[in-house]
């Protein structure tokens, strides 16, 4: 190999993977009759090598694979002509203003009727032919799983995630009778879309599965950067072979295990902190679903929810006493 | 190997630095400071940039008040033709005001900017017929819009700022231009990086359902849980980013954060609310009542080119006065030094020659105008402070008793005795007090007097005990 020159001149910091072997390059197992074949012809990328593995290829793309990609293209496609035609055309704007446009959905006046194309009848569409292809591309991760004879927690951990997709864009929305509701297509208008969803329902840090909800998206970056910074740690004994760790424990486990039952008294095991972080990952969503499909449906206001049930303390008054004056009778 | 390794590492140096110049360039730099503004660790607090502060500054410092004019010697209209407005002032306050509201207004026009050169009676530019409707208009505030402007009051320069046109007025947005017979592309009122909303992709338009129209800017509802039915808060999300944007275009009108009017744990709460909320109410409904009354009925007055692209008039919004700040030119009382802009003939506001509001930890009497059930100015002051007794005894009960005057018919009185005591009653349940701490006591006499009518008996009485 040819002399080693770092990156950024950062040395044994474990930022990249710095020797690289390489050996002759493999297709993959063979695939039982009736599946496709796999594509392309497998080359190596040195740099792509540094950060992972620097084998491209070859890639299944199969009947699944191939149908959610038409769904999905022709989703992106009608959004980026609407968010095109919404700029008049120009190429320029559309470029420009590219994080403010959206398709957005019909206005509350069709409920859940089938509105005008230029009036939602886009984003209904787009809307069915995007959860085709996200459900194609579930049961691809399923079907991918067992052709390798893996478990299937990628997917349903996926499955997860599109529970929260589904809440927010179909279920809430058909709960509230109207598609309104939905979130736009966009990118500040489906952060403007939470926003004005937690304003209109009383602000839903008071919703106390949102707040779960955080704690399985904090907890889940904690246990990574715990986990990541653990196995690193320890891969000077060979603690990142964590697969032959977890049936024949050597010094590595022996050691990661003592550093955090040292520091904090409790240690995951090389297989459980796996379930560990599977399980935080896949709650967020979970039960962010559910925080969202109460919101509006059943709980018109979380503010006025918590202070009935004392989740919340009042604080002192800072100021006199505002009165609201349409109360006072003034004019409007 | 080694080039590609370079190559590489130059071009991630390249990608950082341009990714950050990107990232950062919408960025104000830092340190800013902030300002508490409400309990601890409820991050109540208002952020300011020095630096962005000293423009804002700059650009919002008041001119000085010309010198006083006397008020002898004969009047405006002894000497001058066609002077309505102001005719009743000597002819040295005359000329005082005409020059000033000229420096304020059309410093480098001049006074033929309104009047023909050789005939300042004469009528015929529109712009003559403008100011004097404008005239008007800074009256009216000044006059009936205490709650908003306070004693601080406005002039023309409030707006206007040396500028003919003021800089921050508002037209009806025109659609995009393949808007119509167009299947693609509906923007939906929203979804564009507009300016009027702090480049944001809220809804570009917050004006004309809020600032002209009346379309209900409330979203929260008043119970935890969903009702169906009559009980039901119909409000949508969609609203509620209408309203997000109204928000928006006050909160940057304003130089503020949106905690300067709400403790924003509760948005809709008015008892957590600061004082300033209040103030911005009554701001709302006056930008309103001027788009409406004064600017709209101008709209056939204005020659084309004044005209927006749909046609309408330049109308006024919070950024018109404010530019940038909570208090219009810092606060300065200018309009103080200019007694013919707070109202020729001064409109009595309808609360005023109430007998003060009493408000004792035992006894609070509110005072009412004539036929009214409406608590204004001090009155509502007295208000808030029976609402903070009630609320920082918290074992107490208020008896609420309604009184009339003996002018008028007896019935009505009664009626009218009855709602004066509702006002006070829903007020307190708004402000959270529990309904059981509230009693409803019918005095054995409401008239309150004997005859005519007595400020002092239009009253509702509440005993705290």
């Amino acid at each position: 190999m040819a002399q080693f020159q770092p990156l950024f001149s950062i040395e044994n910091q474990n930022l990249f993977t710095e020797v690289q072997p390489t050996g002759p390059l493999h297709g993959g197992p063979a695939l039982p009759r009736g599946d496709w074949r796999r594509t392309g012809k497998p080359f190596l990328f040195h740099l792509l090598g540094r950060i992972g593995n620097a084998q491209i290829g070859p890639i299944y793309l199969g009947g699944l694979g191939v149908a959610s990609l038409v769904f999905g293209t022709l989703a992106f496609n009608i959004i980026g002509f609407n968010m095109l035609a919404s700029v008049d055309w120009s190429p320029l704007q559309l470029i420009r203003q590219l994080f403010w446009l959206a398709l957005e959905p019909p206005p509350p006046a069709f409920g859940l009727s089938i509105p005008p194309l230029a009036q939602g009848g886009w984003w209904l569409i787009v809307g069915f032919l995007l959860t085709v292809s996200i459900l194609l591309w579930w049961a691809r991760t399923y079907r991918r799983a067992r052709q390798l004879g893996l478990g299937t927690h990628v997917a349903w951990a996926f499955a997860a995630a599109i529970w929260l997709y589904l809440v927010c864009g179909f279920f809430r929305p058909i709960m509230m009778g109207s598609w309104s509701e939905a979130v736009p297509f966009g990118i500040f208008p489906h952060l403007d879309w939470v926003s004005a969803l937690s304003l209109r329902h009383g602000n839903l840090f008071y919703n106390p599965f949102h707040a779960l909800s955080i704690v399985f998206l904090y907890g889940s970056v904690l246990l990574f950067a715990m986990h990541g910074a653990t196995i690193l740690a320890v891969s000077r004994f060979g603690g990142e072979r964590e697969i032959e760790q977890i049936v024949d424990r050597g010094t590595a486990s022996e050691r990661a295990a003592l550093f955090w039952r040292w520091t904090m008294g409790f240690n995951a095991s090389m297989e459980s902190i796996h379930r560990w972080a599977w399980w935080f990952a896949v709650l967020c969503p979970l039960v962010g679903g559910i925080g969202i499909l109460l919101t509006g449906p059943v709980v018109d206001n979380w503010y006025l929810w918590s202070m009935k049930h004392g989740v919340v303390p009042s604080y002192p008054a800072v100021w006199p006493v505002s009165v609201d004056p349409g109360l006072l009778g003034a004019k409007p | 190997m080694s080039a590609i390794v370079r190559l590489t590492q130059r071009a991630a140096q390249l990608l950082t630095a341009g990714l950050a110049a990107a990232v950062l360039a919408g960025c104000e730099r830092p340190p800013v400071t902030s300002i508490q503004n409400g309990f601890r660790g409820t991050g109540m607090e208002q952020v300011n940039n020095p630096r962005t502060d000293r423009i804002t500054v700059a650009m919002n410092q008041s001119p000085a008040p010309s010198d006083p004019a006397s008020p002898d010697g004969p009047k405006a209209s002894q000497i001058y033709k066609n002077v309505p407005l102001l005719g009743h002032l000597s002819v040295g306050e005359f000329a005082r005001v005409m020059t000033s509201i000229t420096a304020w207004v059309a410093p480098t026009e001049g006074c033929s900017y309104c009047h023909i050169g050789d005939n300042y009676a004469d009528n015929s530019k529109y712009t003559k017929a403008v100011a004097s409707r404008m005239i008007q208009m800074t009256q009216q505030i000044n006059a009936n819009w205490k709650p908003h402007v306070a004693d601080t009051g406005v002039t023309c320069f409030t707006c206007h700022r040396g500028q003919a046109v003021p800089r921050q007025v508002w037209y009806a947005p025109q659609d995009r231009k393949y808007a119509a017979n167009s299947v693609m592309g509906d923007l939906a009122g929203q979804n564009l990086a507009a300016p009027s909303v702090g480049l944001s992709s809220l809804p570009f338009d917050p004006f004309t359902p809020y600032l002209l129209q009346d379309k209900p800017i409330r979203v929260n509802g008043n119970e935890a849980l969903r009702f169906t039915g009559a009980a039901a808060n119909r409000h949508t999300t969609k609203q509620a980013e209408h309203t997000y944007a109204l928000m928006m275009h006050m909160s940057n009108s304003l130089g503020v954060n949106c905690t300067f009017c709400h403790n924003t744990r509760a948005f809709q709460s008015w008892e957590e609310a600061p004082p300033q909320r209040v103030t911005a109410w009554h701001g709302i409904r006056m930008v309103r009542d001027l788009n409406n009354d004064y600017l709209v009925p101008l709209t056939k007055t204005f020659p084309p080119n004044r005209l927006g692209p749909m046609g309408d008039v330049a109308k006024v919004n919070c950024a018109t006065c404010h530019q940038g700040v909570n208090k219009p030119l810092l606060g300065v009382q200018l309009a103080k030094f200019y007694p013919e802009l707070q109202s020729a003939k001064k409109a009595i506001a309808a609360a005023d020659g109430l007998p003060p509001p009493l408000a004792e930890a035992s006894r609070s009497v509110l005072y009412f105008a004539v036929g009214s059930a409406v608590l204004e100015g001090e009155q509502a002051r007295g208000m808030s402070l029976l609402i903070a007794t009630m609320v920082s005894t918290p074992s107490t009960k208020a008896t609420i008793s309604g009184y009339h005057s003996a002018s008028g018919e007896l019935s009505a009185n009664q009626e009218l005795a009855k709602q004066r005591a509702f006002t006070v009653r829903d007020s307190l349940l708004a402000a959270g007090v529990m309904s059981e701490r509230v009693v409803l006591e019918k005095p054995l006499s409401a008239e309150a007097n004997l005859a005519g009518e007595d400020p002092a008996a239009r009253r509702v009485e509440v005993t705290v005990k």
